[in-house]
């Protein structure tokens, strides 16, 4: 069973929409940073729009947390590690955190980690295209969520975006 | 692809997968050494030990720098003061080092095989750091490593391998990586201390260095290891300079584009002039470079495998 939750349009209403709020509470001096993958790719469409309407050129990045995962031994065989991209200073920098999908908090944590480790920040605020509101393991919260929704643990939301994937949509489908 | 080795013994048992496999995963992590804080925490509660049994500097540090970068604990257990010299076997060595809960022992031995006896004995990952004139994988990891980094690819380079191929088992790491990712490797040495058959293994052989160096894309000049040539395999070094020697005087460094690597530690006046070190040919710096990332990720990769 898969369900629909957003479509291609509503996912760019969506990321123009926040992308004003964005720009009223942080300013537009700030810095993105993606998550691998689907996060990078949002933080590079953000990029763009907020691009446009502050007419700056807003630098952004991405990490891939593999690194600080706090499931070591959990995670199967040989993950791939693709490597992070953070081509610019981050001290004292507005951050806009990017991810697709906020689930239990724990992805976020090891990406706040890894940020630390390039410096120190002014602030990180945290973006996700869909937050599932309920199955946290961590006291962490979304700062902009396109959408909030309670999703069972026995289901899972898959973002696909064009980039990868060829469609653009949210679906919820149970897991196989 | 998974990997699933817990050890890394040589680059024969390795498929061109694996070998690939590995340089891809080392790529991300040598963007870890240029942050301002070079550690992350992949293997952070590990321990990680340096097991060597013949003198190293470079090896040694690289990996332990590998292994704090990836926030391992390092423990370097010193020969020289150890029980070996009372006579313990390397087996015992290890399992003692092992019932103390370690997670991987990076072995150095004089003695071809020696890794492998280790591995066959313990649980924790076993890396090979040199063992006799056997091999050393991370030493040509990192060269192929670096040879992609500078040519974009290695499939369809010509490579010369130049010294005594005989002792040496970075020659040997190196023709088995370089063949399977599709290079084709010349060695070139004096007669006796050229392998008899060496041929079948892929390679092509020659005596004189300005033909392999002619054809080469690659030159790759190994230490003339001085503490193995006892039997007079060659009359003197001053003839070995002259005859296998790479110096700016045999070869025109601006007419012809190819790059020189070097093992290290070098042998200035030897088997590389100092002036042919110094030019921008040169990548023996970039090796030592890229030697941290190639081993980062095989301690990641093979320390996961062991429960």
């Amino acid at each position: 069973m898969e369900n629909r939750i957003l479509s291609a349009n509503e996912i760019k209403k969506i990321l123009n929409k926040l992308a004003d709020q964005i720009i009223r509470e942080m300013g537009s001096n700030i810095a993105v940073i993606g998550i691998k993958r689907r996060g990078a790719i949002l933080a590079e469409r953000i990029k763009k729009i907020l691009d446009k309407k502050t007419k700056r050129n807003i630098e952004c990045g991405s990490i891939d947390i593999t690194l600080y995962r706090d499931d070591f031994s959990a995670i199967g065989p040989g993950p791939v590690v693709s490597g992070s991209e953070l081509m610019f200073e981050i001290d004292d920098k507005k951050i806009l955190l990017v991810d697709d999908v906020l689930y239990t908090g724990r992805t976020i944590r090891a990406a706040m980690d890894q940020i630390i480790d390039y410096g120190r920040p002014k602030m990180i605020k945290l973006f996700v295209l869909v937050d599932r509101t309920n199955c946290r393991e961590l006291p962490i919260q979304p700062d902009y969520a396109g959408i909030k929704m309670i999703v069972g643990k026995k289901q899972i939301v898959e973002v696909r975006l064009k980039e990868i994937d060829k469609k653009e949509e949210v679906v919820v489908t149970d897991i196989k | 692809m998974n990997w699933k080795r817990k050890d890394l013994l040589g680059l024969e048992e390795l498929s061109r997968q694996e070998i690939e496999f590995i340089l891809d995963t080392a790529k991300s992590f040598k963007e870890v050494s240029t942050r301002p804080v070079k550690k992350v925490p992949a293997l952070r509660g590990k321990t990680i030990v340096n097991l060597f049994f013949e003198p190293s500097t470079r090896t040694k540090t690289s990996f332990e720098l590998a292994a704090k970068r990836l926030s391992a604990d390092v423990l370097n257990f010193e020969v020289s003061t150890s029980s070996v010299s009372k006579g313990e076997t390397i087996v015992d060595t290890a399992r003692n080092i092992e019932a103390m809960k370690v997670d991987c022992f990076i072995v150095r031995h004089s003695v071809s095989g020696a890794p492998l006896i280790i591995s066959n004995a313990v649980k924790s990952a076993v890396i090979n750091a040199g063992d006799g004139c056997h091999e050393h994988p991370t030493q040509a990891l990192l060269d192929l490593f670096t040879v992609r980094e500078v040519f974009g690819k290695i499939s369809g380079l010509k490579i010369a391998i130049i010294g005594d191929i005989f002792h040496s088992r970075v020659a040997r790491s190196n023709i088995w990586g370089f063949t399977k990712l599709g290079a084709k490797v010349t060695v070139c040495g004096p007669p006796t201390l050229m392998p008899r058959g060496i041929e079948k293994i892929g390679v092509s052989v020659c005596y004189s260095i300005k033909e392999a160096v002619s054809k080469a894309d690659i030159v790759y000049l190994l230490r003339l290891q001085k503490e193995r040539q006892q039997e007079n395999f060659f009359p003197s070094q001053a003839e070995y300079r002259n005859y296998f020697g790479f110096d700016t005087k045999k070869f025109d460094l601006t007419k012809k584009k190819f790059v020189i690597m070097h093992p290290g530690p070098m042998n200035r006046g030897l088997e590389i002039s100092t002036d042919a070190a110094e030019k921008e040919n040169s990548l023996i710096l970039q090796q030592v470079t890229n030697g941290i990332a190639v081993r980062m990720a095989v301690l990641y990769l093979t320390v996961r495998q062991v429960h």
